[in-house]
């Protein structure tokens, strides 16, 4: 047998067995994450299992009870501030210093809860009372009611500004920004007028796609100045999206949270504004050319639609992004379904059979999606600041 | 329920309007191939567009 296609079989042998390993590892690790270590019984608590693992934690879970501490930093403004790392709650076995961690968030003990490092019995849920509805964390006997995690959503009487499983993701993501658009800079400056080579070939088609498709032809002569902007954006929620879909590092859902992509639409708004010019203004609120009652409806139109851009523009990625680990998480959820929560492991093996292609699917379906939403989100962006520097002819 | 059912409305009419935009698209890069990647942004951007809409519905319908 030649040389070469021995090569060529071992190639293959090992890409077969890959592919395969991922085909089955993928939805065990997304169950795994999904659950949060808990085991699942109902159907109400792997619903419950999906929605916490869409939203931000205040610790990195990986496989069963193996997960990455992360600092936490909870400010109240009579106790001060609370520095610790996620591990020193113990899975949530242990209150310091009154707050206790509760899936995966940091929450606040209502009442007379004593200080310091205490273990805790159990959490719970009020089902009539004042705090019906809410949890309680039970201990020595009693109940206390626990408040809100403090984000901006929901009122809550502590700030919490701790590095989450989002921003510790996002650290990641500029870490590995900075190193792969490093490398492409060297490797550029070093073979000038030379082919590209290595992850500069493969960086270089997107770099050019983006000033060729996306900059240019919505921004038009300027668009030298804001294609860092556009590049930055671009990336990063490239970037974020795929991430997300990594299993065993957390599969931080860091693009599907309002907080983040406001924050990305913001600045394209923010930059929007500054940038505007006076033709932008003048044809949003006084239009010429048309009778006054038009000019009137006109402007009060465009000035609604200037708000809804950027609304619509994070509203898009955060709900696409979401909805994909959504879906993700309803195909491993046939396993469950079928095997009647624990209930047969036949049908628990048929549900596997079922759900490992769709996951598999659904994941190939959401590797394209990361790459469209992102691609979007910065077509718009160009858009936006496209219409807002435009000089238009003289009519 | 009833927030599903309106849910699925809503989804129906993103589903014709961007099942529309592909067709179109496809029969428009069928007349005229040279012209492809104008009517690709065009339609990537209507589509994202339309799309809107159901992903609004679906925010509604999580809210309610």
């Amino acid at each position: 047998m030649p040389v070469s296609k021995q090569i060529l079989y071992k190639v293959r042998f090992w890409s077969t067995s890959m592919c395969m390993a991922i085909l089955f590892v993928l939805p065990m690790a997304v169950a795994s994450a999904a659950s949060g270590g808990d085991e699942i019984t109902t159907k109400e608590e792997y619903i419950d299992g999906v929605l916490h693992h869409v939203q931000n934690s205040n610790e990195i879970h990986l496989v069963g009870d193996f997960s990455v501490p992360l600092p936490i930093i909870a400010y109240h403004a009579e106790d001060g501030f609370l520095l610790t790392m996620s591990s020193s709650f113990d899975h949530g076995h242990k209150a310091v210093d009154g707050y206790v961690l509760y899936h995966g968030r940091i929450h606040r003990v209502l009442g007379d809860f004593p200080k310091g490092t205490v273990e805790i019995d159990s959490f719970g849920h009020y089902h009539e009372g004042d705090y019906a509805d809410k949890p309680y964390v039970d201990y020595g006997g009693k109940t206390y009611p626990l408040d809100a995690p403090g984000t901006f959503m929901e009122s809550s009487s502590f700030y919490d500004f701790s590095i989450t499983k989002n921003v510790a993701t996002m650290f990641l993501a500029v870490i590995l920004m900075f190193w792969l658009f490093g490398s492409v800079a060297k490797s550029m400056k070093r073979r000038e007028g030379q082919a590209p080579k290595g992850v500069q070939s493969f960086m270089e088609p997107l770099v050019i796609f983006i000033r060729d498709d996306i900059a240019k032809p919505f921004i038009g002569d300027q668009h030298e100045r804001y294609l860092p902007f556009i590049m930055s954006l671009f990336f990063f929620i490239l970037i974020l999206n795929l991430l997300g879909l990594v299993p065993f590092i957390g599969s931080a859902n860091v693009t599907g949270n309002a907080g983040t992509t406001l924050a990305l639409a913001l600045f394209t708004f923010v930059i929007m504004i500054a940038v505007s010019k006076k033709d932008f203004w003048s044809h949003m609120l006084w239009m010429p050319g048309v009778p006054i009652l038009v000019k009137i409806i006109l402007a009060f139109i465009e000035l609604i639609s200037l708000i809804i851009k950027p609304v619509t523009l994070f509203i898009r990625l955060g709900a696409n992004i979401t909805a994909g680990h959504i879906a993700i998480l309803a195909m491993v959820g046939l396993i469950f379904i079928f095997s009647g929560f624990g209930e047969s492991l036949s049908g628990g093996v048929v549900g596997a059979l079922i759900s490992v292609p769709f996951t598999f699917a659904m994941n190939l379906l959401e590797i394209f999606v990361a790459v469209l939403q992102a691609f979007i989100f910065a077509l718009l962006s160009a858009m936006y600041i496209g219409q807002a520097v435009e000089v238009s002819a003289d009519h | 329920m009833y927030t599903a059912i309106g849910m699925g409305l809503a989804v129906i009419g993103v589903g014709l309007g961007i099942g529309m935009i592909g067709g179109r698209a496809a029969e428009a890069v069928a007349r005229q191939p040279e012209a492809t990647g104008d009517i690709r942004t065009t339609m990537i951007i209507s589509a994202a567009l339309i799309e809107g809409v159901g992903i609004i519905a679906l925010i509604l319908s999580f809210i309610s």
